[in-house]
């Protein structure tokens, strides 16, 4: 097994990490965002008071009608939300308890060809689990990647652990993993943190497990990716969460699409941070208005502080996330704060400064694992100049990838955002 | 809270539509003096560090602090030593302080009014960035410069270096230096020679500094000694004498991580290395000045550490810092040594390479990107 330290980055500690103990709450509704999905144009399939399954259709990508989007539980459709312009923001579904869902059919993965697979994943909706770089969309079904990748571990702040997530769950993550090992005709690289393992089953040929040291981003897929085989202009890499690995398997070893999900809650604001086995896009307000210290004044995240989504106000799990974070609103004026020792670096969401131009350098490098030069980077997605973006590396990150400089950066700047924007717009251009 | 109150009632005044509102930016520079916004993130990260552009550039001025402190005392030392004449610490430090509070008010509001009337005029934040140039400009002026030529220099450089690039972080050169350089060349009488280092002094005193001392022909064993040149009782320019003073807001630039320890290294690198070239050729006097001579004489070390190391006018890529380092040294000591004329050779190798460091740049990410399209290429071959 291969060993590799990561040696730049930054573990940002915070108060609040969850305990190893884990309370089930079943929600009472589960929402499923578009937004969530980079490039998703939704198209409904349902209107409010249907009843649906866990697995029916709820709506599907205007861009590739392949890619559907089904439904958590088994309920009614209560409510589609809209915002500006009509956008859906989420479709609602309201449990009725039964938790009925639709049979895909049990299978072997190793017995179906790669299309019947594919197709399987596609149907029950787990494909939307699967997502490609460049660009952090939703795998395309109809392409191949040069390879796959798996991140076992996240090295993001109060970050849950993913082995003790899946612990029990070994015979559905092997499963899993044969499924994802048949999707390329390269490799499938596992990743695990320094000093755990992963079984992997004999089944699967193609698989490389590697073990990362270091600090955050070690767990970022696009760091493990540069230090195994980066990005080539042209190339596709796929990557999958380990939990999402573990529904993907239950799919092949039930037949049904289980949206069980355990979500670690944490940070500051939280009475007793732990664990919750609950349901992708769950409404987890109930969770909250138990657990939280005081309910005013606060920011809740899902995901963790760096790359997470503010779901204060519409409190349903955001797809991808395994966490939620809960900090204090920073909006309170400080006398002379910038002139103050600090000795709790980072407590609330205050932005401890205004927005400048750019004048230190050599910072982000420090907290930058790559081979890529970050400031030059984030100044060719400012003037929008793809061949300087393409030179300088930008298919071998992603936004998330970006998210400790955009931390200490003293500029005050929307690092991600101008990532993320620089992105779409070769996306735009180019696909 | 009475002060957050007040600034609460009147800020109406200063927004669209009130009565100031053409004093905007003039009012947010005060309030965010006073307190830091109540702004959250939004989008992106939810938490930011505490280092924002006001914390980073006032540890610049705390770092110039012991280089102010003894500067204004050894005013006054120099002053009463010219006359031969005795006096107590607190004379000598008060005469400083007479001498140096007016090069501070005219280097702040010359440039501090320049400064926040381009910032309401483009209808911007005021930028911090004259906090440190104004700090860094009387610190690099002999004492007895005439406070209009001061206030022309600031102006100059301030608009010409500095504002009509766009402001902090747009500039090109760094705006200390070229007030300096404006001066070196319009009033070189004013700038150098024997008699403009020392406030008020005897004329029959001489008044050299050691640069002057060797550049005129002299050898270095007419050079104060080099425990004189290091704790700083020696004359020239306000803040670069102490070399003590020097190493201790250096070292506290290079913990806080606001100077870039490569560019320091190499710079020194760079001197040494050019000045044992010289040594070895040794064919003037000037060539065989040691270099650790060099180092301490004139101002290498407060360029060194706080004007090459100005993140805005200096390289930004790590290699480009060592390549931008070491030819700020090789450069300095060059000038110093081959033409006599200018015995100020940091200053010029500052603006120099401060005008270089964006090809600099180009060259290390041109090298970066040669390397990435190598491997697209071999991946493509190989695809085949």
């Amino acid at each position: 097994m291969d060993k590799i330290l990561i040696k730049k980055g930054l573990d940002i500690r915070i108060a609040g990490e969850a305990k190893k103990e884990t309370e089930v709450f079943e929600p009472s509704s589960c929402a499923i965002k578009p937004f969530d999905f980079i490039g998703v144009t939704p198209k409904l399939h349902v209107a409010e008071g249907d009843t649906v399954k866990a697995g029916s259709v709820l709506f599907h990508d205007k861009n590739n009608e392949q890619i559907l989007f089904t439904s958590p539980l088994s309920g009614t459709v209560k409510a589609i939300v809209r915002g500006e312009k009509r956008a859906i923001l989420r479709v609602v579904v309201e449990s009725d308890g039964k938790n009925e869902a639709i049979d895909f059919g049990k299978a072997n993965p190793m017995d179906l060809s790669r299309a019947e697979l594919v197709d399987k994943m596609l149907k029950s909706g787990v494909w939307t689990m699967i997502r490609q770089r460049p660009f952090s969309t939703i795998a395309n079904p109809a392409g191949k990647p040069k390879h796959i990748f798996v991140s076992m571990f996240d090295t993001a702040p109060l970050a849950p652990d993913s082995n003790y997530i899946i612990e029990n769950q070994s015979e559905a993550l092997a499963t899993g993993i044969k499924v994802l090992s048949r999707l390329t005709d390269g490799k499938l690289y596992i990743n695990i943190r320094k000093g755990t393992s992963c079984q992997v089953p004999a089944e699967a040929g193609n698989v490389t497990v590697t073990e990362f040291g270091g600090p955050h981003p070690a767990g970022n897929v696009a760091t493990q990716i540069n230090a195994l085989s980066p990005i080539n202009k042209g190339e596709t890499m796929w990557y999958c969460y380990p939990q999402d690995v573990v529904t993907i398997g239950k799919l092949f070893l039930s037949g049904t699409y289980d949206s069980s999900h355990t979500i670690a809650l944490t940070g500051s604001e939280v009475k007793n941070p732990r664990y919750f086995q609950t349901r992708i896009g769950a409404d987890i307000s109930p969770i909250l208005a138990k657990e939280l210290k005081s309910g005013t004044d606060v920011r809740v995240i899902s995901g963790n502080v760096l790359t997470g989504t503010n779901v204060t106000d519409d409190g349903f799990l955001c797809f991808h996330d395994t966490q939620v974070t809960v900090i204090p609103e920073g909006n309170k004026y400080k006398l002379f704060g910038w002139l103050r020792p600090v000795f709790k670096r980072f407590t609330d969401t205050n932005t401890n400064g205004d927005t400048r131009p750019y004048i230190m350098t050599g910072q982000f490098e420090r907290v930058f694992p790559f081979d890529i030069y970050p400031m030059q980077l984030i100044k060719a997605c400012l003037i929008r100049d793809i061949d300087q973006m393409e030179a300088l590396g930008i298919y071998e990150i992603d936004a998330e990838d970006f998210a400790l400089c955009e931390v200490i950066d003293p500029s005050k700047t929307p690092i991600q955002q101008i990532i993320r924007e620089g992105l779409e717009f070769i996306r735009k251009e180019t696909c | 809270m009475g002060l957050r109150n007040y600034v609460d009632k009147i800020k109406p005044n200063f927004e669209q539509g009130g009565k100031f509102a053409k004093f905007h930016s003039t009012f947010e520079a005060f309030e965010t003096f006073l307190y830091t916004p109540k702004r959250v993130t939004a989008g992106g990260t939810h938490i930011r560090s505490y280092v924002d552009m006001k914390r980073s550039l006032i540890s610049v001025v705390i770092a110039l602090i012991p280089c102010f402190l003894f500067g204004t005392w050894n005013i006054g030392y120099q002053h009463f030593l010219s006359l031969g004449a005795d006096a107590t610490f607190w004379q000598t430090f008060g005469y400083g302080l007479l001498k140096v509070i007016p090069l501070y008010l005219v280097s702040y509001i010359v440039g501090l009014v320049i400064e926040f009337t381009f910032a309401e005029i483009r209808h911007e934040d005021v930028n911090e960035g004259y906090f440190v140039t104004g700090f860094l400009i009387p610190l690099i002026m002999p004492v007895d410069v005439p406070l209009w030529m001061l206030a022309l220099a600031v102006a100059f450089a301030v608009i010409i270096g500095k504002e009509v690039f766009g402001g902090s972080g747009m500039n090109v050169v760094n705006p200390a230096l070229l007030a300096r350089a404006f001066l070196f060349f319009s009033y070189p009488s004013k700038m150098t020679g024997d008699n403009v280092w020392i406030a008020e002094k005897a004329d029959a005193y001489s008044g050299a500094t050691p640069l002057g001392t060797i550049f005129d022909g002299g050898s270095v064993s007419e050079l104060p000694s080099l425990a004189d040149m290091f704790i700083g009782t020696i004359p020239g320019s306000i803040g670069e004498t102490s070399k003590i003073a020097i190493l201790i807001g250096g070292i506290f630039l290079i913990i806080t991580g606001i100077a870039s320890l490569r560019i320091i290294i190499a710079t020194f690198a760079g001197a040494v290395a050019m000045t044992l070239v010289f040594n070895a050729l040794g064919m003037t006097a000037a060539m065989e000045v040691p270099f650790y001579y060099h180092i301490l004489m004139g101002g290498f070390m407060f360029g060194t550490f706080f004007m090459a190391t100005d993140p805005v006018t200096a390289a930004q890529t790590n290699p480009g810092k060592w390549i931008y380092g070491f030819l700020i040294g090789a450069i300095a000591i060059l000038i110093r040594v081959a033409n006599p004329g200018y015995p100020e050779g940091m200053m010029l190798a500052i603006l120099l390479l401060n005008v270089f460091a964006p090809l600099i740049d180009w060259c290390v990410v041109a090298v970066n990107i040669r390397k990435r399209k190598k491997r697209w290429a071999s991946a493509e071959r190989s695809a085949r």
